[in-house]
């Protein structure tokens, strides 16, 4: 033991640091798992009388947070690496219109789907290229996009929502139960073990991580960052697809309002889940927690009475509760 | 005499029509620790950034194993197996030892899924071997500098290696720490690999180094066997014989009855610098000299407020004064010109009159506006004065010459009208116009009656401005020499090895 040596003669000091071996338990990092299960009791007591912890109403709560997951889980990846997207509710709109026109036109369930995500996958190159490209912030690209497809969205059938008629794909894609489990659960729960296994456990998921830690330090050790970039953001793409297609499927239609105003709830989510802002340090679980305790404070809220002008604020207090209180980025 | 493992032959290169090497011969050895010395911008860093592939070089050829081998990029360099210990520029704070060391090198499980105990277990191994205590599993945040320096070197040996730059590599070790890094450059050698050292610390050199190349103004001027140099020999070569006209010092008259404008007493930080005391005069110029990491930067930080201190007393005009922050220290009337200018000094996408006025604000103010008038004139006074050489005082100073970013960083401290001046290496990187310029306006500066107090590793120019000069080592001041009795820059050089 080198160092305990070098404590004892008095020269510990390495530089102006001496090296911090204990390893700490910081509850910091496991906050919205206790918040959670606070958050659990205190509606469970209060909403007791009003179906708060009854299966329908349990069940609905995953049912709604579902899209907000699924986004929030490739947005885990985008913070990760530093960056941001605040796209993805207009990229879920657009790409439950372009499903739903597909679907319309005859392209059968396997076209409209492949639209549905081509949409997405589109829109998350286009962010990644004009931030890796350009070298334009990701805030203000998809700041830009957020807006532009936005319009897109509202343009392309002139506002008129298209209704689905496909019965297999309003199963598959939000509607249906398996037995008592929703359909979207399942959705949520296969999601969210890749989105895990591809952090953890993937040299991806160790690159995006670099990326976000210092990226100077990660393109010396050979990470090819711009591509890590590019990646995480056809990723968010893709995913804010995926969850206009679970809008879609779970409303028979698609509809330009659908998505509107979830970045904020996405966002949230994952920095409420533990991911550093400023990069470098993601979870997928905690993502997952974060979105499902945002929809639970949403039913509780909704069944006490408030209304979505009064959740709005209360998420974004949220938000600032969670940068403030949550786990300091390790800068040296 | 074997072949060179590898040879650099011919290498030129010129930055904007500035030669910086000049047809540079440099070779190593299998199994040698090659020693590469020379004062600053003598061209050694160039060199290596061409041997790893950051720059490319004008002209030559670089062959290794007798193989000629192009080198465009960094990953040309790996591709060679030559690997570079950066300072700190490779690792990343959030993941841990082991992630940090196989980086986009992991081992996989037969999923295709990392397999995170395999790497931890190798990292493991390769500590036990460097024998440093790091447990594998740490973030590197959490690590102090010193073991940040021996997880690059993990990190460099943990891929396929045989040609290894190290780039003052003791600077930020402790000399414990330094025993364990060269038993384990011994260890190196004996496995074959080709080491290059770059140092400024001749007993480092003597003691570790097969050979040692110095360079000086971009050319190749001497390549000796170790054991038959000693430290003259190395001093007379890095110095050579010409002395810049522009640098001769010239005795100054000063009032030395007076009482000192700052007096710094029993200053520690923690092993970095330990107990320093000197005082300074009103119109003295006082140079620090000493080695990389010998605690000249961590000593003016500490007077400034800008760093850490753990003990000391620090007294201006006779009064006590409590510096924690920065804005303590120009209230009491100090002025600090840091290192790197261009991230420390300036805001460099705004005007030079809105760097200059920045630190003076409040002066500048009518109601509750800025008045344009009086910055204007203030602006424009500065740059007359120092000899800025701008357009206008709107132009942004990112457009400028780094010599009058520079005295742009002067102007803006002197805005202030402080008692005490403090100066960190103010002339590195910029070109010896400048430099003489720079050297004149502080010996006008001190002929006005400040206090200046001057770090430089570039000893002429210590020489041509210092009354009086303090040598560190190790964090303490280990000699004070007038200027007056120094009569040669060997006798400094000796003074700052520590010998």
């Amino acid at each position: 033991m080198q160092s305990k040596d070098s404590n004892l003669d008095g020269t510990v000091s390495v530089g102006s640091h001496t090296v911090s071996r204990k390893k700490t338990f910081d509850w910091r990092n496991y906050i919205v798992y206790f918040a959670f299960i606070g958050v659990i009791i205190y509606f469970s007591v209060t909403l007791h009388d009003q179906g708060f912890v009854s299966t329908d109403n349990l069940l609905n709560i995953i049912r709604q947070t579902a899209m907000i997951s699924l986004m929030g889980l490739a947005m885990t990846f985008v913070i990760s690496t530093g960056e941001i997207d605040l796209s993805v509710g207009s990229i879920a709109a657009l790409s439950s219109l372009t499903a739903a026109l597909a679907l319309q036109a005859g392209y059968g369930m396997i076209g409209g789907v492949a639209v549905g995500l081509g949409t997405g996958l589109l829109v998350g190159l286009v962010n990644g290229l004009l931030l890796t490209k350009l070298g334009i912030p990701s805030f203000l690209v998809t700041l830009a996009t957020l807006g532009t497809v936005g319009g897109l969205a509202m343009w392309i059938t002139d506002t008129a929502p298209v209704p689905i008629v496909d019965a297999t794909f309003n199963f598959v894609f939000g509607s249906g139960d398996i037995g008592p489990i929703p359909i979207l659960l399942i959705w949520t729960i296969v999601a969210t073990v890749i989105a895990h296994l591809l952090l953890r456990k993937t040299s991806f998921g160790r690159q995006t991580l670099a990326t976000g830690g210092n990226e100077s330090a990660a393109r010396f050790s050979g990470v090819n960052t711009q591509r890590i970039k590019l990646l995480v953001f056809l990723g968010s793409g893709f995913m804010a697809g995926f969850a206009g297609l679970l809008y879609a499927g779970r409303m028979h239609a698609g509809r330009f309002t659908f998505g509107q105003g979830d970045e904020l709830s996405v966002i949230a989510a994952v920095i409420l889940g533990g991911t550093s802002l400023f990069g470098g340090v993601g979870t997928v679980i905690g993502t997952v927690i974060g979105s499902l305790m945002i929809g639970t404070i949403n039913n509780g809220l909704i069944i006490m009475g408030l209304d979505v002008s009064q959740q709005m604020m209360i998420k974004g207090l949220i938000i600032i509760l969670a940068v403030a209180f949550g786990r300091k980025a390790i800068k040296r | 005499m074997e072949k060179p493992m590898l040879s650099m032959k011919n290498i030129s290169k010129a930055f904007n029509g500035i030669t910086v090497l000049d047809s540079v011969d440099f070779s190593v050895e299998k199994g040698e620790v090659h020693a590469l010395m020379g004062g600053n911008g003598a061209g050694k860093s160039t060199l290596m950034k061409i041997l790893t592939g950051v720059y490319s070089a004008d002209q030559g050829e670089i062959y290794i194993d007798d193989q000629l081998v192009e080198i465009k990029n960094t990953d040309d360099a790996r591709k060679n197996y030559i690997s570079m210990i950066f300072q700190e520029f490779s690792l990343i704070p959030t993941l841990t030892v082991a992630q940090n060391i196989f980086l986009t090198r992991e081992d996989k499980t037969s999923f295709g899924l990392l397999n995170d105990k395999e790497c931890v277990e190798k990292t493991r191994k390769l500590l036990q071997e460097l024998e440093v205590d790091i447990d594998p599993d740490e973030l590197v945040g959490n690590l102090g500098v010193g073991y940040w320096q021996m997880t690059e070197i993990a990190k460099a040996l943990s891929q396929e290696t045989k040609i290894l730059v190290m780039d003052e590599p003791t600077a930020s070790l402790t000399k414990k720490e330094t025993k364990i890094l060269f038993s384990f450059i011994n260890q190196l050698k004996s496995k074959g690999y080709a080491i290059i050292y770059i140092s400024h610390r001749m007993d480092e050199i003597l003691e570790i180094c097969d050979r040692v190349t110095i360079l000086r103004d971009g050319k190749h001027v001497a390549t000796e066997d170790c054991k038959q140099i000693d430290l003259d020999m190395v001093i007379q070569y890095i110095v050579g014989s010409s002395m810049d006209k522009a640098f001769e010092w010239k005795e100054r008259a000063y009032a030395t009855d007076v009482a000192p404008v700052l007096e710094v007493k029993n200053l520690s930080i923690g092993s970095k610098v330990q107990d320093v005391n000197f005082n300074l005069y009103p119109g003295e110029i006082v140079g620090i000299a000493g080695l990389m990491g010998s605690g000249r930067t961590e000593t003016v930080s500490a007077i400034f407020g800008t760093g850490p201190k753990d003990s000391g007393d620090i007294i201006v005009n006779g009064q006590p004064v409590t510096i924690k922050t920065a804005t303590d220290a120009i209230k009491a009337g100090l002025a600090l010109i840091p290192e790197d200018r261009r991230v420390q000094g300036l805001v460099l996408e705004h005007s030079v009159k809105d760097n200059v006025i920045l630190p003076i604000l409040s002066k500048m103010k009518k109601g509750i506006f800025i008045d344009n008038k009086k910055a204007d004139k203030v602006a424009n006074d500065f740059v007359n004065k120092l000899n800025i050489k701008t357009d206008d005082i709107y132009k942004t100073t990112n457009l400028l010459s780094g010599g009058n970013q520079q005295k742009i960083v002067l102007a803006k401290w002197l805005a202030n009208d402080p008692a005490v001046l403090m100066l960190d290496e103010p002339t590195i990187g910029v070109d010896i116009g400048a430099k003489t310029e720079i050297v004149d306006v502080v010996r006008e500066l001190a002929d006005s009656g400040k206090a200046i107090l001057v770090i430089s590793s570039e000893l002429p120019e210590l020489l041509a401005l210092s009354d009086r000069i303090l040598v560190m080592h190790e964090g303490r001041i280990i000699k004070e020499m007038q200027r007056r009795e120094i009569d040669t820059e060997e006798e400094l050089q000796h003074a700052i090895q520590g010998f």
